[in-house]
């Protein structure tokens, strides 16, 4: 997706303390014969969502109405397995904007920034305590300021530094693609290329 | 100059630029797709009116959806259908070699790049598909891309990439007898854990992995992925141009004697330091099995399950897992019965991999309470099976063999495995319903399937003794 922008996200949490998480979970194979991009939401985490005959599970935290937001808390090593980027899109089209973790597998995190979908990083008792906080108060708002790379709580008082390299971070902030500037670069690869011949 | 690993020089070799502060802008020399993570990537290059850049060093490939039986009449299924006829479109639009399921290249796209002679030494590759470290058994540097980076690659020929940190696994020693490539791969993913590669890059070293085939290497770096790493990777040797020698010439491509001298300075230099360095013992390696729901969760044929890990958290998920497969801690899984074998994929669906469960069921029958589907890894792997008539060995044990595909690996076609039933399969993968909502999937080497399948338990491939095929 070209040019998604990213600044600050204020949002409620939906807590999903869960490790290992990996993309078959996230949206399930038999779901990736689609074409484009957009529809994904719906099939999110589907096999948790609803049981075999079809009827949401009212266990599974998406379909209890006290957990809202546009922001996802997820135990450790979340997004591993299969490369799939459909993972990102039904987490975007769903209507999230950030995933909260100790932990992210690799494609996981370089697709999520490729769509404008925050990988956060925070130490594992510092998620501990997020998931301790969302659990009780739902209603908890937290604060995601990239420019500043910093993950706030106001009510708790909790103020947490987060990592992203600086070209993604530069990135999501102007809304800038990667793409275009591959396509910048055009003499530089033909260059690369004719010597490579040699 | 400073002494360097394999994977540096191979990388040095292809950065075009390095953007400070950020990441290389890295050359791209073979790129392969297929139906499921392209079509939004042909989609976006159409959306900016651009062509493919060097659309002769992309190849495609319908793998993933396709059916395994009557593959001469249409693909019954609407969806998958309509993903593979795009990718049919998208590739005659932008100029794309496309092997489609009637191609007699056809078959599963890690499996027909090596087979073809286009995946070689000091390469870099990529595909929209985390198990392409495979390719990273030539000696290349191979990873799994999503589709935004399929579009990069698509309109440039490059991709933006960090160098990741770099770690070599030493396995010293030689194999015990009916210990194979795939249970070597899983015993070190049991001692990293599913995400204890995570950030690096790995090179596999040592006597053992010197001693594998090229096959064996293919299965080794094919499960890379599945302790975290971006990939893996073996230094070419007499074994590696001996076979891409081999494989080129049948495909008509060409070897040339500057590429040899080439591949024959991709070695790590002596002193090049890695970030993590590890060493096993490959006497210690048994035949393995997974017992939970990732492929970390592995121990040997004949082992415990072992008790939850320390911390609340760790047990809960662990537990969550071993729910799911109906297990428990302490439980013995030898001769716990199943009810599926899988025999395929692109970890183990190669011709060897037949040879090696052919070499078990020779002479003697399938359990009847087992269903298995046997699935060659490509249009090429299905005719060598029958070229040596190995069908005849299936068959005489009551195995039939399907056509070329993905199939249970995955299960986006019609070969799923039921909900609760117990699955041994050659995969990779044994997440929970990824062969099928509710299936169980244990994962295993051929050897070990085939054992399964015969006795319609758990087995340990070594008490069956294989019978010599000749
Ligand atoms: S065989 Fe399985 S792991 Fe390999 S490419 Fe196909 S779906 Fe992926």
């Amino acid at each position: 997706m070209p040019g998604v922008q990213f600044t600050i996200l204020e949002s409620t949490c939906v807590p999903l303390p869960v490790e290992n998480i990996d993309t078959d979970q996230i949206i399930p194979a038999r779901y990736l014969t689609a074409t484009s991009r957009e529809g994904f939401g719906e099939k999110l985490f589907r096999d948790w969502r609803y049981k075999p005959d079809g009827k949401p599970d009212k266990e599974f935290v998406l379909n209890n109405p006290g957990y809202k937001g546009s922001v996802l808390v997820a135990g450790r090593n979340f997004g591993c397995g299969s490369s799939r980027e459909h993972a990102v899109w039904a987490l975007y089209d769903y209507g999230f904007r950030a995933v909260i973790s100790s932990f992210f597998a690799d494609i996981f995190k370089n697709n999520a920034l490729n769509n404008g979908l925050l990988p956060v990083v925070i130490p594992p008792d510092t998620l501990e305590h997020l998931f301790m906080l969302v659990k009780k108060d739902p209603s908890m708002k937290i604060r995601i300021d990239l420019e500043h790379q910093l993950l706030e709580i106001p009510k708790a008082g909790l103020a947490v530094r987060f990592d992203i390299n600086p070209y993604k971070k530069e990135c999501l902030l102007k809304g800038l693609d990667d793409i275009d500037y591959l396509l910048s670069l055009k003499g530089e690869i033909e260059t690369f290329e004719k010597n490579k011949a040699k | 100059m400073k002494p360097r690993t394999l994977f540096d020089k191979i990388w040095d070799a292809h950065v075009v630029k390095s953007i400070p502060g950020g990441p290389d802008v890295l050359y791209i020399d073979m790129h392969y797709i297929h139906e499921v993570t392209s079509p939004q990537a042909f989609e976006g290059l159409r959306r900016r009116g651009i062509k493919v850049f060097r659309p002769a060093k992309t190849l495609a490939t319908a793998d993933h959806n396709i059916p395994t039986i009557d593959q001469h009449l249409p693909v019954k299924d609407e969806i998958a259908r309509n993903q593979i006829d795009t990718l049919g479109r998208n590739t005659r639009e932008f100029g794309i070699n496309f092997f489609g399921m009637q191609h007699e290249h056809n078959g599963i796209v890690h499996v027909l790049g090596p087979e073809l002679g286009c995946t070689r030494p000091g390469m870099t590759i990529v595909c929209g598909d985390s198990h392409t470290s495979t390719h990273g058994a030539f000696g290349s540097i191979a990873f799994g891309i999503g589709t935004s980076e399929v579009e990069m690659v698509l309109a440039s020929q490059c991709i933006l990439q960090y160098r990741p940190a770099a770690m070599r696994i030493n396995i010293s020693g030689t194999l015990k007898n009916s210990v194979t490539a795939k249970d070597l791969i899983m015993f070190i993913i049991s001692k990293l854990s599913s995400g204890g590669a995570t950030g690096y890059f790995v090179e596999y070293a040592g006597e053992a992995i010197e001693s594998l085939t090229m096959e064996g290497r293919m299965t080794v770096c094919n499960m890379s992925i599945e302790m975290g790493a971006r990939g893996g990777l073996i230094a070419p040797d007499n074994t590696t141009i001996g076979y891409v020698r081999e494989k080129s010439a049948k495909a008509n491509r060409t070897v040339t004697a500057r590429e040899i001298e080439y591949w024959s300075t991709l070695r790590t230099d002596p002193g090049a330091v890695f970030d993590k360095e590890i060493t096993f013992d490959a006497a210690e390696i048994s035949p393995m099995i997974t017992f939970g729901t990732n492929p970390g969760m592995a121990m040997p044929v004949n082992g415990t399950i072992p008790e939850p890990p320390d911390g609340e958290k760790e047990a809960a998920s662990y537990l969550k897992s071993l729910a799911y497969m109906n297990f428990s801690p302490g439980m013995k899984l030898e001769g716990h019965k199943i009810d599926y074998v899988f025999l395929g994929s692109c970890t183990n669906g190669r011709i060897e991999d037949f040879r090696a469960f052919a070499s078990v069921i020779k002479g003697r029958k399938k359990a009847d309470t087992v269903t298995a589907l046997i699935v060659p890894g490509s249009k090429m792997v299905e005719k060598q099976i029958y070229a040596e008539k190995l069908d005849r060995v299936f068959r005489e044990a009551g195995f039939e063999i399907r056509q070329p595909g993905c199939s249970s690996c995955l299960a986006m076609n019609d070969d799923k495995v039921p909900p609760g039933k117990y699955a041994v399969s050659t995969s990779n993968r044994n997440f929970e319903g990824r062969q099928g909502p509710g299936s169980r999937t244990i994962l295993a080497s051929p050897l070990t399937a085939a054992a399964a399948a015969i006795t319609g338990r758990i087995t340990n491939p070594s008490e069956i003794i294989p019978t010599n095929l000749t």
